[in-house]
């Protein structure tokens, strides 16, 4: 082998970040990049919103990889099938191997998929640009469309298929939409915007099985009615991509744990980044939570690259742990969230800040008595949570 | 080092004004302004700033 490599599994945006990253903290030697997926990285947001409305294609979405990154190795269209982390060599699907000096994990999440019975046609998920190209197809003026989930995803393509004429129902367990991440109040004035523009809501409820010959025509519901459907969205969230690290000892129970330097159960030459990885927030306590957030990637990839870098140069490593605020955002009709901290833990104490509930609004997340969390819900794109930002510091 | 930001792509999410204050920031009407030729020593925030860009309508030109 011609020098030490670096491979990096999992070629979306953690991929992309992890390759620039460890440029950019002076790592020359090789870089390989593997993905399963046949396109170049990224941007996953416009999934569920301009991919979905119009035709977009792979260039309009498309990351732009920093110069620094010209001599990586993609390997696109080619799943990793396993690792041995012990004689530091990855397994590809087609039977060949690479070996490794550092190995970034970045595999990231799949979409859980509905286990009731029923047909498998007409059933979409939206994870990929590909699922989202089908989901499109699907949509358009007087389409019955249920979407399973009221979290993020579901919301957005709610959204997205009312714009586009569909008739939607969106069918979820919880009281409201968005409810683990906001809570009651915030998640009911969201809800209201939806019902205002025709998005029906059955909450409190779950999915039984899906009828329908060969293609979807229905969903049974828990309470025995059938909600008739052309199209059934499983926006039930994701599973981490972790079976190829089995047999090497590591818990998987919920992504890959990680130390406040990202390295993966604290071995020196591995290393994870994105929502696959587990770690504990010093911000907040020692808890290791996987994280979600679209902002994650970039930064767990700039942590862990001068991590690995150290570690392959035999220098010190980062002094400091990775401790990163928390923020995303969602555009739903003409309003967008846009959340700073870490809301879900302030959830039993919430608190308006500024506005109503009707119109704009900024709310308050508090942990005894700390805030801890910010989101607000605004008309256009000017966030009332961005002033708030400093005070999580 | 030149700054380039597609104003159509830009939706004002404001996160490159985190990352590098000195460079971008959002004035008083609510759009973006920022310096087309900053100072090479604010690089790496600028790159950071392109990074976290949700729309990635910023691109760094040597």
């Amino acid at each position: 082998m011609a020098g030490r490599r670096v491979v990096v599994v999992g070629a979306s945006m953690g991929g992309l970040r992890a390759a620039e990253q460890l440029r950019a903290a002076g790592w020359t030697g090789g870089i390989t990049v593997v993905g399963d997926e046949p396109h170049m990285p990224y941007n996953r947001p416009p999934l569920s919103k301009d991919v979905l409305a119009g035709d977009v294609t792979h260039a309009a979405v498309a990351f732009r990889p920093r110069t620094s990154c010209a001599d990586v190795d993609w390997r696109l269209g080619e799943a990793v099938t396993g690792v041995d982390l012990e004689a530091r060599r990855v397994r590809l699907a087609g039977g060949s191997s690479l070996s490794y000096a550092g190995l970034v994990v970045a595999t990231g999440l799949r979409a859980r998929r509905l286990g009731c019975p029923g047909p498998a046609v007409g059933r979409h998920v939206v994870r990929t640009l590909d699922d989202a190209r089908r989901l499109r197809d699907a949509l358009g003026p007087g389409r019955r469309v249920v979407i399973v989930g009221a979290g993020f995803i579901g919301c957005e393509v709610a959204a997205t298929a009312r714009l586009l004429g569909a008739e939607v129902t969106v069918v979820a367990p919880e009281a409201e939409p968005m409810y683990r991440p906001l809570g009651a109040e915030l998640g009911a004035a969201l809800r209201r915007r939806h019902t205002a523009r025709g998005v029906r809501f059955e909450l409190g409820r779950t999915v039984e099985r899906l009828t329908g010959e060969g293609h979807v025509t229905g969903v049974v519901l828990d309470d025995g009615r059938t909600l008739a459907a052309d199209a059934v969205v499983e926006a039930i969230g994701a599973v981490p991509n972790t079976e190829w690290l089995a047999g090497n000892s590591l818990d998987l129970t919920d992504g890959v744990r990680c130390d406040a330097a990202l390295r993966v159960e604290s071995r020196p030459d591995v290393v994870a980044v994105g929502d696959v990885a587990r770690f504990a927030n010093p911000r907040y306590d020692d808890v290791p939570r996987r994280v979600e957030h679209w902002s994650i990637p970039t930064d767990t990839a700039r942590h862990a690259a001068r991590t690995l870098a150290a570690h392959l140069s035999d220098t010190a490593p980062p002094a400091a742990p990775f401790a990163p605020l928390p923020g995303f955002w969602s555009d739903q009709y003409e309003d967008r969230l846009q959340s700073y901290g870490a809301p879900a833990l302030g959830a039993t104490d919430i608190r308006l800040l500024e506005g109503t509930w009707t119109t704009a609004c900024a709310v308050g997340y508090h942990r005894d008595d700390t805030l801890v969390g910010v989101v607000s819900l605004t008309p256009g794109s000017h966030p009332l949570s961005t002033k708030y930002r400093s005070r999580l510091d | 080092m030149k700054v380039i930001v597609d104003m159509d792509r830009c939706q004002d999410h404001g996160q490159c004004v985190f990352s590098a204050p000195e460079v971008f920031r959002i004035n008083d009407a609510g759009r973006l302004e920022f310096v087309a030729e900053p100072d090479d020593t604010l690089r790496d925030a600028v790159e950071d700033a392109a990074d976290v860009c949700p729309l990635q309508a910023i691109t760094i030109e040597d």
